[in-house]
C-alpha cells in the first residue's frame, strides 16, 4: 500500500487519538505471561513465602512448651503466622527488576519503544500490568500463609483468627506490602537498567541498610530506622506498633511514596536517555 | 517520506552523526550507504524516536516518530536482529506487539506467514538461528502493513538463501508502492534494489543522488594496454587526448578511449599489442573511492579551520 492511501484510508480512526492505554496495557500483559520466568518467579514467591512461614510456624507450634515464659509472652501468633514474607519480598523485588530489566537484557526494549514512543505510557502500562499481579499475587500469599498459618498453632500455643480486632487489616497490608515493593524494585530497576545491579541495589535497601543504621547511636538509628521498608514490613505482620516503628497506615503510605519517587524518577530517565 | 534535517548526534567528544540532512522519497527504495561505523544505525535510531538527536530533527511523513497515532501502522523497522526474550515465542511476540497499535491477531498469522515461521511460531525464540531471528525482525516491522520501512544492515549475518530471500522481499515491498529505507555497508547489495542513494562517510553526508547517477559519475572504465612498445604508444595516445597512468612495467591503464580506437591507433603507430582489454571498476570500487575521498576531504576541511 502507498503512504498516500494509507493516509487517506485510516485517518479518521487516527483521529480518535492514536493507541490508548489499556492498548499497552494488554500488550504488557501478554508480554509478562508469555514467559515461563513468570511462572516460575510467582510460584517461587508462593513456596518460599508460605512454605517456609509454615515451617517455622509448625516449629513454633511444636516447641511452645519448651518456650521461655518471656517469648510465651510476647509470642504473636499474627507475627508468627507472617514470617514468610520475609523470604517472599525478595522474590517479588526480583519480578519487578526482571518487568523491565528483562528488556535491556534482550534488546526488546528498543522493539517495545519503536511501538509506543510513548514512553511515560509504556512505564505506566508496565507498573499497573505488574501492580495489580503483584497485589493479587501477594494477598494470596499473604492470606494461605495467615490461614495455614493459624492451623498450625495448635494448643497450648495460642493463635488469632481473621475476625479477631486489626488481624484483617494486618494480613491485606501484608499482601500490599509485598506489592508495593514490586514497584518499588521495578522503579529501580528502571533506573539502573541492569538485572544483577538492580537486584543488588534492592536487597542493599532491604537487608543491608538495617544493618548500618542498627550500628549507628541509638538516638539516630531510633529516628531514622523507622523510615525503612524493612521496620515497615515488621509494623504491617505485627498487631502491636514497635516503640520505633510507624503504625501499619502510616508505613504503608510512606512505602507508596517511595514508590511513586523511585518509579518517578525511573520514568522521567527513560524518557530522556537514549533506549 | 522521511526527512532528516541538519541531525546530529554527540556522545561526549565524539560526534556520531553531524549535520545530516537528506530525504527519502514517498514509494522509492533509498539505499543509506556509508562503511562501518559511518553514523547509519544511530541515524536510523534518532529517525525512530529511540535515540534523541543533539540537534535537528528526522520525521516522517511530516511528523516525528513519537508523535505518530499508530506507530506500527504507519512504520515499520528492523533495527537489530534477535531482539526478542529468549524464553518467548514468535507468535507472543508478535501478539504482544500488535494489541499495543490495535493490529488484529489474524495480522500475526499473515506475517509469520510471510516470512516463513509459521511452524515455529511457537516455539521458544531461544533456540532461533540468526536468519530466524532476522526473519522475526522483518515479520515485526510488516506486522502494521506500514506504508514505511526502515531496515538496518537487513542481510547482515545471513547466508546466501537468506540474502536472496531479503532482497526478494525488500523488491516486493518496493513493488507494492512502499517507500524503503535500507541500509547496507555493500553497495553491490544496494545496485540491485535501490533507486535512490544517501552516502554518508564520518556522520556526514557524502552525495545523495540516484542510483545510476552514482554509478556513471563515479564507475571509472579504463582499458588496460600491454605492449613490449609502451612508451611510443603512450605518447600517441595522450596526443588524441586520453589520460593515461602506469599500472606497471609495460602496462597502461588508458582513459578517455575506447579500445577500438587504441586499436586503431596502435595500428596506425605501427606499434605491437600483447593485451587490450576493457576494465570496469567493481561497484565496490566505486564505493570505496566515493567514501575514502570523502574522508581526505573532511581531513584537509579540517586543518584549513
Amino acid at each position: 500500500m502507498s503512504t498516500d492511501q494509507q493516509t487517506d484510508v485510516e485517518a479518521p480512526a487516527f483521529a480518535r487519538g492514536g493507541y490508548p492505554l489499556h492498548s499497552v496495557i494488554a500488550s504488557e500483559f501478554t508480554k509478562l505471561r508469555t514467559v515461563r520466568s513468570t511462572i516460575w518467579s510467582f510460584g517461587t514467591l508462593f513456596v518460599l513465602a508460605v512454605g517456609l512461614g509454615a515451617l517455622a510456624t509448625s516449629l513454633a507450634s511444636s516447641h511452645w512448651t519448651q518456650m521461655r515464659l518471656e517469648e510465651q509472652l510476647t509470642f504473636d501468633p499474627l507475627r508468627q503466622s507472617l514470617v514468610g514474607v520475609f523470604f517472599g519480598q525478595f522474590a517479588i523485588g526480583v519480578l519487578g527488576v526482571l518487568a523491565i530489566s528483562a528488556e535491556y537484557a534482550t534488546g526488546t526494549i528498543r522493539v517495545s519503544l519503536a511501538a509506543v514512543p510513548k514512553r511515560s505510557y509504556l512505564l505506566l502500562a508496565k507498573v499497573i500490568v505488574f501492580g495489580v499481579s503483584a497485589l493479587i499475587m501477594g494477598e494470596i500469599v499473604a492470606f494461605v500463609s495467615f490461614f495455614v498459618g493459624q492451623m498450625l498453632l495448635t494448643s497450648p500455643a495460642p493463635h488469632v483468627t481473621i475476625g479477631t480486632h486489626g488481624v484483617l487489616a494486618s494480613v491485606a497490608g501484608v499482601g500490599l506490602y509485598l506489592c508495593l515493593l514490586g514497584l518499588l524494585a521495578l522503579g529501580l530497576a528502571t533506573i539502573i537498567r541492569h538485572t544483577a545491579a538492580a537486584v543488588s541495589a534492592y536487597i542493599s535497601i532491604l537487608l543491608v541498610v538495617p544493618i548500618i543504621v542498627s550500628l549507628l547511636p541509638s538516638s539516630i538509628s531510633n529516628t531514622f530506622g523507622r523510615f525503612l521498608p524493612a521496620s515497615i514490613g515488621h509494623s504491617v505482620v505485627s498487631q502491636v506498633t514497635g516503640p520505633h516503628e510507624f503504625s501499619m497506615g502510616v508505613g504503608l503510605l510512606l512505602l507508596v511514596l517511595y514508590a511513586v519517587v523511585v518509579l518517578g524518577i525511573g520514568g522521567y530517565l527513560l524518557a530522556r536517555r537514549d533506549a | 517520506m522521511i526527512e532528516v534535517l541538519n541531525l546530529t548526534k554527540r556522545y561526549g567528544d565524539k560526534v556520531a552523526v553531524e549535520n545530516l540532512s537528506f530525504s527519502a522519497a514517498s514509494g522509492v527504495v533509498t539505499g543509506f550507504l556509508g562503511p562501518n561505523g559511518a553514523g547509519k544505525s544511530t541515524t536510523m535510531r534518532m529517525i525512530i524516536g529511540l535515540d534523541r538527536p543533539s540537534s535537528g530533527t528526522a520525521t516522517i511523513n511530516g511528523k516525528r516518530y513519537v508523535d505518530l497515532a499508530w506507530p506500527l501502522r504507519e512504520v515499520g523497522a528492523l533495527l537489530e536482529a534477535r531482539a526478542i526474550h529468549p524464553g518467548r515465542s514468535a507468535r507472543s511476540h508478535l501478539w504482544m506487539l500488535a494489541q499495543s497499535n490495535q493490529i488484529p491477531r489474524t495480522r500475526v498469522d499473515e506475517v509469520l506467514d510471510i516470512v516463513g515461521l509459521t511452524e515455529v511460531a511457537d516455539q521458544p525464540a531461544g533456540k532461533f538461528s540468526l536468519g530466524m531471528g532476522q526473519r522475526l525482525g522483518i515479520a515485526v516491522s510488516l506486522l502494521g502493513d506500514p506504508g514505511v520501512l526502515l531496515f538496518d544492515e537487513p542481510v547482515n549475518g545471513l547466508d546466501a538463501e537468506g540474502i536472496r530471500w531479503v532482497r526478494n522481499l525488500l523488491i516486493s515491498l518496493a513493488k507494492e508502492g512502499r517507500t524503503l529505507f535500507v541500509s547496507s555497508h555493500l553497495m553491490s547489495e544496494m545496485a540491485q534494489i535501490a533507486e535512490e542513494v544517501v552516502v554518508i562517510g564520518r556522520g556526514r553526508l557524502l552525495t545523495q543522488t540516484s542510483m545510476n547517477a552514482l554509478l556513471e559519475n563515479n564507475q571509472q572504465s579504463f582499458v588496460r594496454v600491454r605492449s613490449p612498445q609502451i612508451d611510443r604508444l603512450e605518447q600517441a595516445l595522450v596526443a588524441k587526448g586520453a589520460k593515461v597512468t602506469q599500472e606497471a612495467d609495460g602496462i597502461l591503464q588508458v582513459y578517455g578511449l575506447a579500445e577500438a580506437a587504441i586499436g586503431e591507433i596502435a595500428f596506425d603507430e605501427k606499434v605491437m599489442l600483447h593485451e587490450l582489454a576493457p576494465v570496469t571498476a567493481s561497484l565496490e570500487e566505486v564505493f570505496m573511492e566515493l567514501t575514502e575521498e570523502s574522508v581526505e576531504y573532511h581531513g584537509t576541511e579540517r586543518s584549513r579551520q
